[in-house]
């Protein structure tokens, strides 16, 4: 790896209800790349990827961002820092519009169209009711709505797995249009095609620990 | 008007029960033997409670028994609703803590004022109007808010992932709990006079009160609930919501039981 650490995971584990999911994960994941967390079903990928943003508690280890321990920064500031997509869209109730002003208050109509255009969405979906969305056109908003917050980096927890190929292709090259603008993208899947065409660099994990890839 | 009917004219008003019993064994509703043992119940219940009621409301104890019983209602009322959100950790110091509050600012207002004079004839009927009540209400607060947070988990942690904090995130499930739980006694208080004249308000003038100061001792009571289910469900909903995340903003596991 040849770009600056944005994140250094240094013994990481996590145990949740008594069973180990993470064990000694020691990892880096580069700056202004997409690394996929790749790995079978239950091998620990999501929760490794949801101990960065502290949706889950490291139970052992340091996760440190930019060299901080994230343990020590503000939650807050620190998931406005490292926003997230999640599996399944979570378009809250209400309008396309309404979901974004929730990231950011303070957004303008001008911000939000930008912000729809950058997801391949047009200004016409601002008035969309959010939970009328298709699948694809979901999860696009989901990830304006991530986008609000002007993250350093974006979690993507297999965002493609509930849409078709189409919307998948299309969820791939948005991801690597933001790396072009200067953001990170973490991406977790088990597609191994899908790793082939988007990946700058792989962690696998097995069993909650991470194997060669 | 003689106010008072004897152990006769309740043995006719049984007559009522041998009607629901008839149409229970003429349209094959199998409910003779529930209606039958839940009438007997009641009316055992009422009875004791009538008896236990006779002792503590008498003008020459002392108040205290009064408040013994209000405590004991209290204590009934929290235990009911904690069990009905078992998954959360402290539910029942929670519950105490709503049905003091909702207690102690509803009876606060209408004896300090001096809206019914302080005594055991007020004490303990006013106390369990407002327990009472509220319990219902704080009961499905209760489950809603559980429910919520395990049926919508994703969505509440997609908003937290927004650097929301837990109260911002939690909110928008908040309102509709609340609103499902406060609903019910506005539409009730809505309709009063209309659809329904109110048990108080029946018993007074049965009671040979003047329909007019029947009225206003309903309107107070009628208020004094409304008051009392809005500040307990809130009280609940607020806690309970914030029992459900960690203090770093993460969401508690819960799953729902019902």
């Amino acid at each position: 790896m040849t770009a600056r650490p944005l994140f250094s995971i240094e013994h990481a584990g996590l145990e949740l209800d008594g069973v180990t999911v993470l064990a000694g994960i020691d990892a880096e994941i580069a700056a202004h790349r997409i690394v996929v967390i790749a790995g079978a079903s239950g091998s620990g990928k999501s929760s490794l990827l949801r101990l960065c943003n502290r949706l889950e508690a490291l139970t052992s280890g340091t996760i440190r961002l930019d060299g901080d321990d994230i343990g020590s920064l503000d939650v807050r500031a620190l998931r406005r820092r490292v926003g997230m997509v999640f599996q399944r869209p979570t378009p809250f109730p209400g309008t396309v519009r309404e979901n974004l002003v929730v990231a950011d208050p303070g957004l303008d109509d001008d911000g939000a169209s930008t912000l729809l255009t950058s997801v391949g969405l047009d200004a016409s979906f601002l008035e969309r009711d959010a939970l009328t969305l298709s699948g694809g056109e979901a999860q696009r908003m989901c990830t304006a709505r991530s986008l609000a917050t002007r993250p350093e980096v974006v979690l993507m927890d297999e965002p493609t797995s509930s849409l078709d190929d189409d919307h998948a292709r299309g969820l791939e090259e948005l991801a690597r249009q933001l790396v072009g603008d200067g953001v990170s993208i973490v991406w977790v899947t088990h597609d191994r095609a899908q790793i082939e065409r988007i990946a700058d660099d792989v962690i696998r994990l097995e069993h909650g620990r991470v194997v060669a890839p | 008007m003689n106010s008072s009917i004897g152990f006769g004219g309740l043995a006719v008003s049984l007559l009522l029960v041998l009607v629901a019993v008839a149409i229970s064994m003429t349209r094959r509703l199998g409910l003779e033997r529930s209606i039958v043992w839940a009438c007997g119940r009641a009316l055992v219940q009422l009875l004791a409670v009538g008896a236990a009621l006779d002792l503590v409301i008498d003008p020459k104890r002392p108040l205290v028994w009064s408040w013994l019983w209000v405590v004991a209602m209290i204590g009934f009322a929290a235990v009911t609703t904690a069990r009905r959100a078992a998954e959360v950790p402290g539910a029942l110091g929670l519950s105490l803590l709503a049905y003091v509050v909702a207690s102690g600012i509803a009876l606060a207002v209408i004896l300090g004022f001096g809206v019914f004079p302080t005594n055991g004839r007020t004490i303990v009927p006013l106390a369990g109007m407002i327990v009472g009540n509220s319990l219902s209400a704080t009961v499905l607060v209760g489950r809603r808010i559980v429910a919520e947070f395990a049926d919508k988990r994703l969505e509440i942690e997609a908003r937290l992932a927004l650097g929301l904090s837990n109260a911002a995130a939690a909110a928008p499930y908040l309102r509709d709990a609340v609103r499902t739980a406060l609903i019910p006694q506005i539409e009730t208080t809505k309709a009063t006079g209309i659809v329904f004249l109110p048990g108080a308000m029946v018993g007074l003038i049965l009671a040979g009160v003047e329909p007019l100061d029947a009225v206003k001792v309903q309107a107070a009571v009628m208020f004094l609930i409304l008051g009392s289910v809005a500040t307990t469900t809130s009280v609940i909903a607020v806690g309970l919501s914030q029992r459900l995340f960690t203090a770093d903003g993460r969401v508690v596991r819960v799953s729902r039981t019902t």
